[in-house]
């Protein structure tokens, strides 16, 4: 089977620390592709060209509420919506890893691919006109002068709580794989029949359950007898004042 | 969606050329028209869709490389229409030269059977590059396909009617009242389809999007401080009145104004021209509505900055 390698989040693990946003900018605003464009950076409405971002839903109502921080990029889906749209040929999915990728030099900025993705991945910049998305930093991940450990995606890279994991999602034995099976991964969307290769894994709810025989030991040998190991308070001793 | 002027404008403009040729070649086949209107026709058809083809470069990020678009007509119903929009306006340019220097009829067969072919061939190719999209469910039915056609070929018979009551009279009226009759379908379709949207329940959800399986899930933060290109393309960005004025536009100029004009008025060319004016009114409010009305899904992850 073909290779398809993406990324595996993990919402019980990701605390919304937006590390991954900023050295996702930071790597592929540096690459050769050339910048992601940014208007009024530090002004007052700020806007720019991203691959990931990290959002932040609040479920349920108060007082039960919990806050879950969604980091969402390109899914790189094995049936890509995007791709037989683009009248050019300048979205194309890899064969060989089932990258999803935009060629910027034939994109010429219709904006039709990005109407055809339910999942906003798309980022048009406003300065070159070609329409941008995440590329799992294919230029980092194939890059064969780079340590082993480095060649992964800048955001995989820079999660302090190792909430992203990156693989092949094909290779049943592969960390995302195993993930995925173990650990109840899903897809976003699945109504639409995209087939995402990056999956989310749940928030999972670790709860202890203390039984009363697990705070009270019956079978203590200090309580075979009724005995306890000194006198109580109450008894007589020798001098009056200190129990023995 | 934001509805795109250039859009909005090409889809109009290059229908209402599409349905000016296809009735000029109507009207020859049951009534025999003189050559100058036919002549006149094909004219305006061109310079119409060529404005349209002008006004769709304006929506292009990268317009000098609109050649390229032409390239994945296998998969893309984008690339087919920007192959089929010159190949109506080349059958149309030589079916006009033929008309000029008198070609064989043979010939002049061929190429009116080329243009018809292109021009029905191209409202459908305009209308399923949205019909195509499955998860914009506004744009995904046949009457999508239908209103494009029906609306732009309403558009080219009014001017056909105001070509004819100025060149040839006599055909006026008639092209007149056939655009009565196509526009009463063609309203009729976009009345069916305002029906369905009505009815429309959105597939997806906050759940299905998130993954999370809760009835009531609110964002907090979309992941940027200010807008972005998501924000921006997809939604309209009006309050709901303005909304609601371009639907009324919509219902009231593109054919109501126009029949009362017309049976109150008669077929002369002011008449027609007001009546022209007011249904294209309403055929660029339509075609605005048509985009405002669409939900996309991804704006489920676009609701709250914080």
């Amino acid at each position: 089977m073909s290779k398809q390698l993406a990324l595996v989040i993990d919402l019980n693990v990701c605390v919304g620390c937006h590390a991954c946003v900023t050295s996702c900018k930071e790597w592929n605003t540096s690459g050769l592709a050339g910048f992601l464009s940014d208007d009024n950076p530090y002004g007052r409405d700020p806007t720019g060209t991203f691959f990931n971002r990290v959002q932040t839903f609040e479920v349920g109502e108060f007082p039960n509420t919990e806050t879950v921080h969604f980091p969402k990029s390109c899914l790189h889906c094995e049936d890509p919506p995007c791709v037989p749209v683009c009248p050019t040929g300048a979205s194309y999915k890899r064969a060989e890893d089932g990258i999803v990728l935009v060629d910027y030099d034939k994109c010429i900025g219709c904006k039709y691919c990005s109407w055809a993705c339910p999942y906003g991945a798309r980022e048009l910049d406003e300065h070159q006109k070609v329409m941008k998305k995440c590329t799992l930093c294919v230029d980092r991940i194939t890059d064969a002068s780079l340590p082993e450990r480095d060649r992964k995606p800048a955001c995989v890279l820079a999660c302090p709580t190792s909430a992203r994991l990156f693989g092949d999602v094909h290779d049943p034995a592969s960390e995302v794989s195993v993930a995925i099976r173990e650990s109840g991964g899903y897809q976003l969307m699945p109504e639409w029949g995209t087939n995402p290769a990056n999956h989310y894994l749940p928030r999972r709810k670790t709860r202890k359950h203390i039984h009363e025989d697990e705070l009270v030991r019956h079978d203590n040998p200090l309580k075979i007898d009724g005995q306890l190991p000194k006198p109580a308070p109450s008894d007589p001793s020798l001098d009056d004042v200190t129990s023995w | 969606m934001r509805p795109a002027w250039s859009v909005v404008i090409f889809t109009t403009i290059a229908g209402a050329g599409q349905g000016l040729f296809l009735m000029l070649v109507l009207g020859d086949a049951v009534f025999g028209l003189p050559g100058d209107l036919l002549f006149a026709g094909a004219m305006v058809a061109l310079a119409l869709t060529g404005v349209g083809l002008v006004s769709s470069t304006f929506h292009l990020g990268h317009p000098e490389r609109g050649w390229r678009a032409a390239a994945m007509w296998r998969t893309s119903w984008l690339s087919r229409e920007v192959i089929v929009l010159p190949a109506f306006m080349a059958s149309v340019f030589f079916w006009a030269a033929g008309l000029w220097l008198d070609w064989a009829d043979g010939v002049m067969a061929v190429l009116v059977a080329l243009g018809v072919a292109t021009a029905l061939l191209l409202y459908l190719c305009t209308a399923m590059i949205y019909a195509c999209l499955p998860f914009l469910q506004e744009w995904r039915t046949p009457l999508t396909v239908f209103n494009y056609f029906a609306i732009g070929l309403t558009t080219g018979t009014f001017v056909a009617a105001l070509l004819s009551a100025i060149l040839y009279p006599p055909i006026g009226v008639i092209f007149a009242m056939g655009a009565l009759v196509i526009g009463s379908f063609a309203y009729l379709g976009r009345l069916a389809s305002l029906a369905r949207n009505a009815r429309l329940r959105p597939k997806s959800s906050l759940a299905s999007a998130t993954g999370v399986k809760h009835p009531r899930i609110v964002q907090i933060a979309q992941g940027s401080m200010g807008g972005s290109f998501n924000t921006r393309e997809f939604f309209h960005g009006r309050p709901r009145e303005v909304v609601r004025g371009f639907r009324l536009a919509m219902l009231v100029l593109l054919l109501p104004v126009p029949a009362l004009l017309l049976l109150a008025g008669g077929s002369s060319v002011a008449v027609l021209a007001l009546a022209l004016a007011s249904h294209y009114s309403g055929a660029l409010a339509e075609r605005w509505y048509f985009f405002a009305e669409a939900r996309h899904p991804q704006n489920l992850y676009y609701q709250a900055i914080a």
